[in-house]
């Protein structure tokens, strides 16, 4: 076994002639106790990749749902140290699923560079996207998190033109993930027409495999994806799912079910797609 | 940066020492280089600073005059206190240096459709105006806590055709309305400009609204040897993000002589935490594109700032300011809401200038070292803004609902 847990189930989708589902959920979302209990839940559910939203008070690339979310996660006390105890927990228990890290830069910043790069490791976390640190920035974490033997998920978007996309593809590494929007999370979907030749632009341009999100929502868009890409990112309809079974604010476990079952519904169309 | 001068930054990143840079979403990098692409070509194209003096001139009204506060300094009984008025431009403060500035940057990349964000209102007010000037769509964010006690700037902008919308996320405050404004951006990334109000966001914000408030320390500093003969000792001027003093205060930096003071807004109390004072009490972080102190907890989550002036209710600071004050070249100090409400009915009273409550706390400072110094002492201070806005703010605080 070679490369890292994101290298090696790449390897066996692509033995399995199949796209993967990367399953975003906020650390924390609805409530420390619940969210551990999701997120060890969503590889059974067909999640093939798990994206952990780290919270942030100032999501500035997240819609509304996803905001909420964060604000859920933090008002129930959740931290960073309470997220890789997150990703800690669930390593108990499942050693083959990636876990890739999702956020902003500030509360990694805060954490320590170092510390934090240490104890994600340690805790088995494979990578990270940091939403607000373009490859101009790429002595600030990402070099040193590559050296740290994590993965360097960068962020291709529409607006990514071609001679930029070496620069931004660089340090890359696990895989990249387009952006099929400009936009925030959550909100329209680009049409697969769009999605294509942006992903046809991709491989030109690296061997990585491609994964793609924001906008995707149901079975049938992932579905749509998992034809052209090789990984369909959801995020928000898994948010919402949880938002809509919260009683009175508080997480129940149909918060949990919710999220599971659409889980479960998606991975379902996502493997059925090239078949 | 050279290491004897302190105006020279940033570096070609945006980085004035470890702070500045660019930490925005990758949908947005290709546009802020192409922005700073444009700015580097205006700023050496004369026929760019013609249309900008131009519009200085014959639509914002400067130079804005330099006052000595004769009754003031009387009170006082120390130094001579000037004020740089420049609460007399067009609009009632020194925002719409800035946005005539960005306007003429999003002409010349042909953008179609500009948003801003407002905590006082006063830069959406200063970039709905320019918007009508030069006829295109404007969208001002702002939060929903703002737009209760900023009523008269809300309807300002609507009169002038802009579309206000309501920020409801986060502390609903100036720092949701930037976000939101990012938000948009990210979205229409391919027709719109946005005018940034102050020092801050992504490079080359901070330094080229720096350029276009820079405007306020080179008048005054002419005016100030026209009057006096020399420079002054002490300038002064109040810090939300800090545009206004970035501009008094950058063709000082080089005189060594010049004490230089901004002053945050203490709030409650610094001890209190209910402040929006990031270099006094914040630790540095990343928001909204660059590196700077902030107000935050031990998470590094970003803590809810309070001023009662609306304009200085930002948990972030520019930058250059926090460049600055770990070079010590700048004093960085703070003023509470009481004593900034003090000097503010000092000044209406005294000198028949109400003052908005934003320069209100440099003119807090202000009373607070004039007293002490010789009468040969000069101080000049940024009046950046005028009080209109803030008499409801102010009415309540006596009991009285206007």
């Amino acid at each position: 076994m070679t490369g890292t847990r994101i290298d090696r189930r790449f390897a066996d989708l692509a033995g399995q002639r199949r796209a993967g589902l990367a399953a975003f959920v906020t650390a924390g979302d609805p409530d420390p106790i619940l969210s551990a209990r999701l997120v060890a839940g969503l590889p059974g559910a067909g999640a093939d990749i798990i994206e952990i939203g780290m919270p942030f008070t100032d999501p500035m690339a997240d819609g509304p749902v996803i905001q909420a979310s964060s604000q859920r996660a933090l008002k129930a006390g959740m931290t960073l140290a309470g997220t890789i105890d997150l990703v800690r927990q669930v390593r108990r228990h499942d050693d083959d699923t990636p876990i890739v890290l999702m956020g902003y830069y500030n509360p990694i910043y805060s954490y320590g560079n170092d510390a934090f790069l240490e104890d994600a490791v340690d805790a088995g976390v494979d990578g990270l996207i940091l939403v607000d640190l373009p490859s101009e920035e790429d002595r600030e974490l990402c070099l040193p998190a590559v050296e740290a033997g994590l993965n360097w998920i960068r962020l291709a978007t529409p607006t990514t033109d071609s001679k930029r996309l070496p620069d931004v593809l660089a340090h890359a590494s696990g895989f990249v993930y387009y952006v099929s929007i400009t936009g925030i999370t959550g909100t329209h979907a680009a049409t697969s027409q769009t999605i294509a030749s942006a992903v046809d632009r991709l491989r030109r341009h690296t061997d990585l495999p491609v994964a793609v999100g924001f906008g995707i929502r149901n079975g049938e868009q992932a579905a749509g994806i998992a034809r052209i890409a090789d990984a369909v990112v959801v995020g928000s309809a898994f948010c919402q799912a949880v938002a809509d079974g919260l009683d009175n604010g508080k997480g129940t476990d149909a918060s949990i079910d919710n999220a599971l079952t659409l889980c479960e519904a998606i991975s379902y169309d996502v493997r059925k797609a090239r078949a | 940066m050279t290491d004897n001068s302190y105006a020279q930054g940033p570096d070609q990143d945006g980085h004035f020492g470890m702070f500045g840079g660019r930490y925005v979403a990758e949908t947005l990098m290709p546009l802020i280089l192409d922005l700073n692409r444009t700015w580097q070509e205006a700023r050496d194209d004369p026929e760019f600073w013609d249309a900008f003096h131009g519009l200085g001139r014959d639509y914002v009204g400067r130079p804005s005059p330099l006052y000595f506060a004769e009754r003031l300094t009387r009170h006082l009984g120390g130094a001579r206190i000037y004020f740089k008025r420049d609460e007399l431009n067009h609009t009632g403060s020194h925002k719409i240096n800035n946005t005539v500035g960005q306007i003429l940057l999003a002409q010349r990349m042909g953008k179609t459709r500009i948003i801003a964000e407002t905590g006082a209102g006063q830069h959406g007010v200063a970039t709905a105006t320019v918007c009508a000037r030069f006829n295109l769509p404007c969208v001002v964010y702002m939060g929903t806590k703002d737009i209760e006690r900023q009523a008269p700037n809300v309807f300002r902008m609507k009169l002038l055709g802009a579309e206000v919308r309501h920020v409801t996320s986060g502390s609903r405050s100036l720092k949701d309305a930037l976000n939101e404004a990012l938000r948009d951006w990210v979205t229409n990334v391919d027709s719109t400009f946005y005018i940034i109000g102050t020092v801050a966001g992504p490079h080359p914000y901070p330094e080229l609204v720096r350029e276009f408030q820079a405007i306020i320390g080179r008048e005054a500093k002419e005016q100030l040897m026209a009057v006096e003969g020399r420079l002054p000792d002490t300038v002064v001027a109040c810090i939300g993000g800090g545009s206004n003093a970035m501009g008094l205060f950058h063709p000082f930096l080089d005189d060594r002589t010049v004490d230089i003071i901004g002053v945050e807004a203490a709030g409650r109390g610094i001890e209190s935490g209910e402040h929006a004072a990031s270099i006094t009490g914040g630790r540095p972080g990343v928001l909204h594109g660059n590196r700077t102190y902030l107000l935050q907890d031990d998470d590094g989550q970003i803590v809810e700032a309070h001023s009662i002036s609306a304009g200085l209710d930002y948990p972030g600071i520019g930058p250059e300011h926090a460049w600055l004050a770990d070079q010590g070249r700048v004093s960085y100090v703070s003023a509470t809401d009481d004593e900034a409400l003090e000097a503010f009915h000092l000044c209406s009273r005294l000198e028949g200038i109400i003052p908005a409550l934003e320069p209100a706390h440099a003119l807090a400072h202000v009373m607070k070292i004039a007293p002490a110094l010789p009468d040969d002492h000069i101080i000049c201070m940024n009046m950046c803004g005028r009080g209109d806005k803030d008499v409801f703010t102010v009415a309540r605080t006596q009991g009285v609902d206007l």
